[in-house]
């Protein structure tokens, strides 16, 4: 169960304030926590409870479903314990950008790359904030709802898609 | 007084070794490397996008086109992905068809890695041979799924049909000779001067760092870290099945070629256990709200077509709710999450391509190295630019 998680267990204890709410769901653990003690928390992770590898980092856009648009996600591995935990924290449109994780972790600096290239979520501190997959001259950020599915200043798609 | 000044050349994206469209601009001091900047998105279809417009059946076949070179690995992370959000129990003689078929795809993929790492490194002979080779997982594909490549054969809760009477046969032959073919590429590699003089000590990069920059997979074990999914967090079944995980000693790319070699004879005993265990029974769960009905009964009765069309027009409503399966892919960990809102399409579906997070290291391994070294470390990341692009 997810209150007896060793993580949750210790984040509760020690970030309690930054805590917004825990959620298990098909054996994983979601820890949505605060924007402002991201790092803190990610690095306690990292040092304190083995989780050593940063499997992935996304975003997901919310668009018109939630007060705060965008949900940064970090997918933490412990691969001396063989468990996941997934950290989330919500990112508003008005205060479009977070602390880096690159300082925790080296592999966060393409995913957040991907992440400010396919969002614009920026990320501060990040080394090297540039785009990654579409060229550097591109507007817009394709992985927004607000983005057209067959891109900008083209006739819309009529047909249907499913 | 005589200056010196470094030299920026451009490796791609149209460049044989870099496989694929990858564009490395590197930074040269003589023929010693200073700096890489890699550029890629060449290759950039908007998969994820994509994917949030389609119902969950339909996402399926995009899965292929990810990781070309082992499409049933790709199909596997998706399909489980999907199935841990529905909650559905797949029949076990689909999970065993699936596991066959996905170790078949490890040996695919890395008979594509040795052919083309061989090649890369000037020894032609490998990749003729190991293409052979490939061609009978080929062969095996096409006499299942009809196709070569895009093999799109799971479906939520099991398969798109059963498999062929001669498919065990076929891939009973394959595995018995294929360890015989293992031993003649090493026979042309592993003692071979010119190989180990460009592969051992070449592309370095200790364990710590290796988990630091994310790397999975035979490049993880490589570097000496025993940590293998299929054995660790085990899914499809795969705790029924006894194999070694292979751990390499020096972190070079001889290491990581060892790794890989032994998955290979790996991958046939696996095989050779699914094809004891696979007994006659159905391919598809008995869930009649999200999965296809069988075949006879769409052509066959009324109330069957209605159903197929139901599934395959409107899809099904999945729970709202996140979920993230990761697979032991060949070349890493692959991760598919989604996030559903309650509808038949996701919410995000975001796709943890292995590639894409291996490629980070490249500047790491191979930085104070000539180029041809560079081309050896390209190998032995064993990239595919569809899965980094997507």
């Amino acid at each position: 169960m997810a209150e007896n998680n060793r993580a949750v267990l210790q984040l509760k204890e020690k970030f309690a304030a930054s805590i917004i709410n825990v959620v298990e769901f098909r054996g994983e653990v979601t820890v949505t926590v605060k924007k402002d003690a991201i790092i803190e928390i990610l690095s306690f992770l990292k040092q304190s409870l083995q989780y050593n590898l940063l499997t992935d980092l996304t975003a997901v856009d919310y668009l018109g479903r939630k007060e705060e648009r965008f949900m940064l996600v970090y997918l933490l591995y412990s691969i001396p314990n063989k468990d996941r935990l997934r950290i989330k924290t919500p990112v508003a449109e008005a205060d479009c950008s977070i602390p880096s994780a690159t300082q925790v972790w080296r592999t966060a600096n393409w995913l957040e790359r991907e992440v400010f290239d396919l969002f614009g979520i920026t990320f501060e501190n990040h080394p090297d904030l540039r785009r990654i997959l579409m060229k550097d001259d591109w507007v817009g950020h394709p992985l927004r709802k607000d983005y057209p599915l067959q891109g900008p200043d083209r006739e819309p798609y009529k047909g249907r898609l499913s | 007084m005589a200056t010196t000044e470094t030299m920026t050349l451009n490796m791609g994206p149209q460049h044989p070794s870099t496989h694929g469209v990858l564009r490395l601009v590197l930074e040269l001091d003589g023929e010693v490397i200073t700096k890489i900047t890699p550029h890629i998105g060449y290759l950039h279809r908007g998969v994820e996008k994509l994917s949030e417009h389609r119902t969950y059946h339909q996402i399926l076949p995009l899965t292929d086109r990810l990781d070309y070179l082992a499409p049933m690995s790709n199909n596997l992370g998706y399909i489980l992905a999907v199935e841990k959000l529905m909650a559905v129990e797949v029949p076990e003689r689909a999970e065993t068809i699936r596991i066959i078929m996905t170790e078949l795809t490890r040996l695919e993929s890395h008979l594509v890695w040795i052919a083309c790492h061989a090649l890369d490194i000037g020894a032609m002979t490998v990749f003729i041979y190991a293409f052979r080779e490939r061609e009978t997982v080929m062969e095996i594909y096409e006499l299942i799924s009809g196709a070569r490549m895009t093999s799109n054969f799971y479906r939520v809760g099991g398969l798109s049909q059963d498999v062929p009477d001669e498919f065990v046969k076929k891939v009973s032959d394959f595995i018995d000779v294929m360890p015989g073919y293992l031993d003649q590429y090493e026979g042309l590699l592993t003692t071979n001067p010119i190989w180990l003089k460009r592969t051992v000590g070449n592309g370095v990069i200790s364990a710590e760092d290796a988990i630091d920059f994310g790397i999975t997979g035979p490049a993880l074990r490589g570097s000496g870290v025993d940590w293998d999914l299929r054995r660790d967090n085990p899914y499809s079944g795969y705790e029924k099945y006894q194999f070694k995980v292979p751990v390499g000693e020096n972190c070079d790319t001889f290491d990581r070629y060892k790794v890989r070699l032994i998955e290979m004879r790996e991958a046939c005993k696996i095989v050779r256990q699914g094809l004891d265990r696979l007994k006659p029974g159905p391919v598809l769960a008995d869930y009649p709200q999200v999965c296809y009905p069988p075949k006879e009964n769409v052509y066959n009765s009324i109330e069957g077509l209605i159903h197929h069309f139901k599934i395959a027009s409107e899809g099904f409503p999945a729970p709202e709710g996140e979920v993230y399966q990761g697979i032991e892919a060949p070349k890493g960990e692959l991760g598919f999450y989604i996030v559903s809102d309650g509808g038949n399409k996701p919410e995000r579906l975001r796709i943890r391509p292995p590639s894409f997070v291996n490629l980070q290291a490249i500047e790491k391994m191979a930085k104070g190295s000539m180029i041809a070294d560079l081309v050896a470390v390209i190998g032995t990341l064993d990239i595919v630019l569809g899965e980094i692009d997507r």
